[in-house]
């Protein structure tokens, strides 16, 4: 199944991850040193996040590296700034039509 | 128009909200009938070149307002909104839905809960609208659906937003 971006974001570890790995590929082992949690729980969040193409592994050599997938990132983004946008326009209509409101009250 | 009134759009993905503020440069009664009365949200509601269009509206607790939003080539995009609690120009709480004209729910789309909540501060009227999904993955679709209905349209940038979001899928 696809798993959605949403979920994946929606955990507050995998949401650090994401933040580790942002500026650089990391293996299993070097992102694990920085949470309190599992190795084996690590592993499953990263493959939510394999799952979801917010992450993709790298083989380099004997190791794999994992990477964030920035364009995929930047959907989300681009999602939610459409909402964002969507609530200022209608504020900025709304504006006007209580300044009209306002005048003619006078 | 550009008079620095407070804006704040933030997500919360805790607890799936999107959390909006805004105030405005008038006294609370005419904002509170601005957001309660359809003949004034018919006004407003709707970014352009949309136009929303009331077909009913019931403001009470156990209400509802039937309206469609209408684009440019007369498209219709119909919405409902069940009034749950409503404390006279302090706060009120609704279940938004998808609908059709005949104001029968679709139930395959997202549901959202708005809480909306008003505060005198003097000069201005703060409005914080707090929106909450059962699910963040139902505002994925959401929003994907504010591309479909082309409300995107009238918003800049937009094309290349577009282009990217349906290579996506």
């Amino acid at each position: 199944m696809r798993r959605d971006v949403f979920q994946a974001i929606a955990d507050p570890t995998r949401r650090a991850i994401i933040v580790l790995i942002a500026t650089q590929a990391m293996t299993p082992n070097a992102i694990a040193e920085h949470f309190d949690t599992t190795r084996q729980a690590v592993s499953k969040h990263l493959r939510i996040l394999t799952e979801c193409q917010l992450v993709r592994q790298e083989h380099q050599g004997r190791e794999i590296y994992y990477q964030l997938e920035v364009s995929k990132m930047k959907e989300i983004e681009n999602w939610l700034e459409q909402f964002r946008k969507l609530w200022e326009s209608r504020f900025n209509q709304l504006d006007s039509v209580l300044l009209t409101i306002k005048n003619n009250k006078k | 128009m550009n008079n620095n009134l407070a804006f704040d759009f933030s997500v919360n993905k805790e607890n799936n909200t999107i959390d909006v503020k805004r105030e405005f440069a008038v006294e609370l009664p005419l904002v509170w009938d601005a957001y309660t009365k359809s003949e004034i949200l018919d006004q407003w509601w709707a970014p352009k070149p949309w136009k929303a269009r009331t077909k009913t509206m019931d403001f009470r607790e156990g209400g509802r307002w039937h309206y469609a939003m209408v684009g440019p080539e007369g498209e219709e995009h119909w919405s409902l909104v069940n009034y749950k609690s409503i404390q006279t120009r302090k706060n009120f709480t609704g279940l938004d839905a998808f609908a059709d004209a005949e104001g029968n729910v679709n139930k395959d789309m997202p549901q959202s809960t708005w809480e909306i909540n008003f505060s005198d501060k003097g000069q201005v009227t703060l409005v914080e609208i707090c929106i909450s999904y059962d699910d963040l993955s139902q505002l994925e679709t959401t929003l994907q659906m504010g591309f479909k209905e082309g409300l995107s349209k009238a918003m800049e940038g937009l094309d290349e937003l577009l282009a990217s979001a349906v290579k996506s899928k």
